[in-house]
């Protein structure tokens, strides 16, 4: 019937018992993502102890540590990506994963994410964007839409937003992929093609806030708050045939291509290399003419 | 028939379970009550077609369901992830090596002293953001990576904030790190600086000091940052910062401050300025570096507790390491709310450092005689070395005059200075900044002057000389 292998009963190996059940709140979207980030790692078969997962403050920093039984380094506020990055850098056989919420990864982090993404640097990265800071109270967030009520925008968000993947593949990730977690299926295929990526990887998933997001916006109820994810994502193919005006307020979902490589799933099908050679772990290239170049 | 397993103590009843079931097995009990939410029940397992669509969305993990097509190619389809890594041999901390630097002499920068130092220390992962006057030790580290055989990465990092991260990660995958700025750089870095504190993790962070505040003046040497790199980060904490005075010592104190950050697995800033940075002396290489490694932990030993300074495992071996920078208990669990668990960290990253001044503390005395002096000088860094010139000066005109110079600026070496100044009749600190060493000598005596310049030039034998006078007469 499913053509998941995983099922919760093997992921309960991948995770700490002893700090469960999670410190999210009810409904929480972060804790749909963590499940389909561990039946992604558990359908691939990947030893956790080459894992290493990094994340910042927040709700979402909290997806990793301490449920996650793998490496774990729980970082200060945006710089998940660059503490990272030195791990990766220096152990290129660690699976670097990085964990953020908006909040982390777009706004005080939004430096070191689009620098990452240039230097393709080898590591997954996941938003999990709720569009709220949820930990520290509901402040808007730069992935925030207009008119969204917060706790410091009282009579509705007047700022546009970032689209996360268009701004990551516009800085050069070689992997850019977009899904809510109510599309839970092919979020945890995404994770999967993510993961075995060589390059940067990054996807963002929606994911609601019952607490912050839905109490200001009345839509408090996690059911309900989900239903309205699966109607704001459209995919791809169908987003290609809207016009902006149709498309406004909608996340195209699904996956994105990149400048570089160009769709890397009909790359993947094709069989064509999906990514460029990872950030170079050493600085300096062979002189001319030693690799008869 | 499909068997639905519900973990009631995890379920914190959103019931998107009940809602995305498309056969409606689930329902919530209204009749009972746990834990403050009605739980959910498997009403009808009959009619559940295992696809699974309430187990892949519930956020607590709390459901599984086992049936047909779910447990048994689950089973068989897991492979057996291949044994880790072995763990590392433990290292027994001190060793000593050859010369990375073919021994001999040399005539180098202050920077690229700090830099061959690095080396000699071990040092194998760098990763800096451009800044004069320290981009000298990054060209040269970058340079010298590339020649040297072994892993090594070099990182050229979009900020400071981002160096030091990636200095803390590469240190927890096992590298030994450093990075190198000056004051302004500083300053971004001392969130990251709390984060190394916190987490005990080995760094070196260099500072070229510039006259500051803010952007200053880029290509002038000063000392304002003497408070800024002890007590920069927020929180309680201590932290080991060494001061050279010559090419020599950016050579040397650099091997110190590697081996003192892993024996301690705590940050060292090595705290020098333009003055020495850019001096270019002479400088011997001995042909073998004595450099500690840090110890792993020999089973299951706490990362974060149990000793004064715990052993650090590494990423990547299997340890299934938390790292936060959140108050956390000996195996890194966060106990944010725990007074006592606070209480303990707090009090074991002084006291690592304090009850063990003997191997960190260094300093010197010049021309300090046991009679007794007419007055002591007190300086650090550059401004040492013209303090001595002013010594010299005025053993010429007659009078005692000694130098005592802190090498650990901290912890300062208090006990030291107090030896030498009860022989002192007046105590005079000298450096380029308006009393920030002052008031740590005034700790220890109390009517002690200062004299300090903040203009951008160094400070001359002959300024420290008439304000010596000044004090004698």
């Amino acid at each position: 019937m499913s053509a998941n292998t995983a099922t919760t009963a093997s992921i309960r190996e991948l995770i700490r018992p002893e700090v469960f059940p999670s410190t999210m709140c009810p409904g929480c979207g972060h804790g749909i993502l963590m499940g389909a980030i561990l039946r992604a790692v558990d359908e691939l078969g990947w030893d956790m102890r080459r894992m290493l997962f990094v994340s910042g403050i927040g709700c979402a920093g909290w997806i990793p540590s301490p449920h996650i039984a793998a490496d774990t380094l729980h970082t200060t506020h945006g710089r998940p990506i660059a503490f990272a990055t030195g791990a990766a850098l220096f152990n290129p056989d660690l699976h670097v994963v990085v964990i953020g919420g908006d909040g982390d990864i777009a706004a005080i982090g939004g430096n070191h994410l689009i620098h990452a993404a240039r230097r393709n640097v080898h590591m997954t990265v996941i938003c999990a964007n709720n569009q709220i800071y949820g930990m520290t109270g509901g402040q808007v967030t730069p992935t925030t839409d207009i008119g969204t009520i917060t706790a410091t925008t009282p009579r509705g968000n007047e700022e546009p937003p970032f689209d996360l993947c268009r701004l990551v593949e516009g800085a050069g990730a070689s992997f850019v992929a977009r899904w809510s977690v109510y599309h839970i299926r092919p979020l945890i295929r995404t994770l999967k093609e993510a993961f075995q990526h060589v390059g940067f990887a990054f996807v963002e998933v929606l994911s609601p806030c019952p607490t912050q997001w839905g109490r200001r916006n009345q839509l408090a109820d996690p059911v309900a708050l989900l239903e309205r994810y699966k109607g704001l994502c459209v995919p791809k193919d169908r987003a290609a045939k809207m016009t902006a005006e149709e498309l406004a307020g909608l996340f195209g979902g699904g996956w994105f291509w990149s400048p570089r490589l160009g769709n890397w799933g009909a790359a993947r099908r094709e069989g064509r290399p999906t990514s460029l050679p990872p950030f170079p772990t050493h600085p300096h290239q062979p002189k001319r003419g030693e690799d008869g170049r | 028939m499909p068997e639905i397993v519900i973990n009631r103590e995890w379920c914190k009843g959103c019931y998107i379970c009940v809602s995305v079931c498309p056969r409606h097995v689930l329902e919530v009990d209204q009749e009972s009550f746990d834990h403050g939410i009605h739980p959910v029940v498997a009403a009808r397992p009959d009619d559940c077609t295992v696809c699974r669509q309430c187990e892949l969305l519930c956020p607590d993990l709390a459901i599984s369901v086992l049936g047909e097509g779910a447990e048994t190619p689950a089973a068989e389809a897991r492979v057996e992830p291949a044994p880790g890594p072995a763990p590392r041999p433990l290292p027994a901390g001190w060793t000593t090596v050859a010369s990375p630097l073919p021994a001999g002499r040399y005539f180098l920068q202050g920077d690229e002293a700090c830099a061959e130092g690095a080396i000699a220390a071990g040092c194998n992962f760098y990763a800096g953001y451009p800044i004069t006057p320290a981009s000298e030790i990054m060209e040269r580290i970058c340079a010298r990576f590339a020649e040297l055989p072994g892993k090594r990465v070099f990182a050229q990092m979009e900020d400071e904030i981002a160096s030091i991260a990636s200095c803390i990660g590469a240190a927890w995958a096992g590298a030994k790190a450093m990075t190198a700025t000056s004051g302004p750089g500083i300053s971004l870095m001392v969130e990251n600086l709390g984060y190394a504190i916190i987490t005990e993790t080995p760094l070196v962070i260099v500072d070229v000091q510039r006259a500051g505040p803010s952007t200053g003046q880029a290509t002038r040497p000063g000392q304002g940052d003497y408070m800024q790199v002890r007590w920069g980060a927020h929180g309680d904490y201590e932290i080991i910062v060494l001061s050279p005075w010559s090419v020599g010592e950016m050579y040397t104190e650099t091997i110190r401050a590697f081996n003192l950050a892993e024996r301690f697995r705590v940050p060292v800033v090595l705290l020098t300025d333009e003055g020495v940075g850019h001096l270019r002396e002479n400088l011997t290489i001995p042909p073998d570096v004595r450099i500690f490694n840090r110890i792993g932990p020999s089973d299951r030993e706490p990362p974060f507790g149990g000793r004064p300074v715990p052993p650090m495992p590494v990423f990547g071996e299997g340890h299934r390491l938390l790292v936060t920078g959140s108050t956390h208990d000996e195996w890194g669990y966060r106990r944010t709310s725990s007074a006592k668990v606070q209480a303990e960290l707090t009090a074991r990253l002084c006291t690592k450092i304090t009850d063990s001044l003997d191997e960190i503390l260094a300093s010197e005395t010049y021309l300090c005689d046991d009679d007794g002096l007419d007055l002591l000088l007190v300086s650090f860094g550059f401004t040492a070395r013209s303090a001595l010139g002013a010594a010299r000066m005025a053993r010429e005109a007659g009078y005692r005059v000694g130098l005592f110079r802190p090498r650990t600026v901290w912890p300062f070496p208090a006990e030291a200075l107090r030896a030498v100044a009860a022989k002192s009749a007046c105590v005079l600190v000298a450096e380029m900044n308006r009393g920030q060493m002052l008031r740590e000598v005034q700790r220890v005596v109390p009517d002690a002057r200062g004299y300090g310049k903040t203009d951008g030039e160094v400070i001359a034998p002959g300024e420290i000389w008439a304000a010596a006078k000044e004090w004698l007469r």
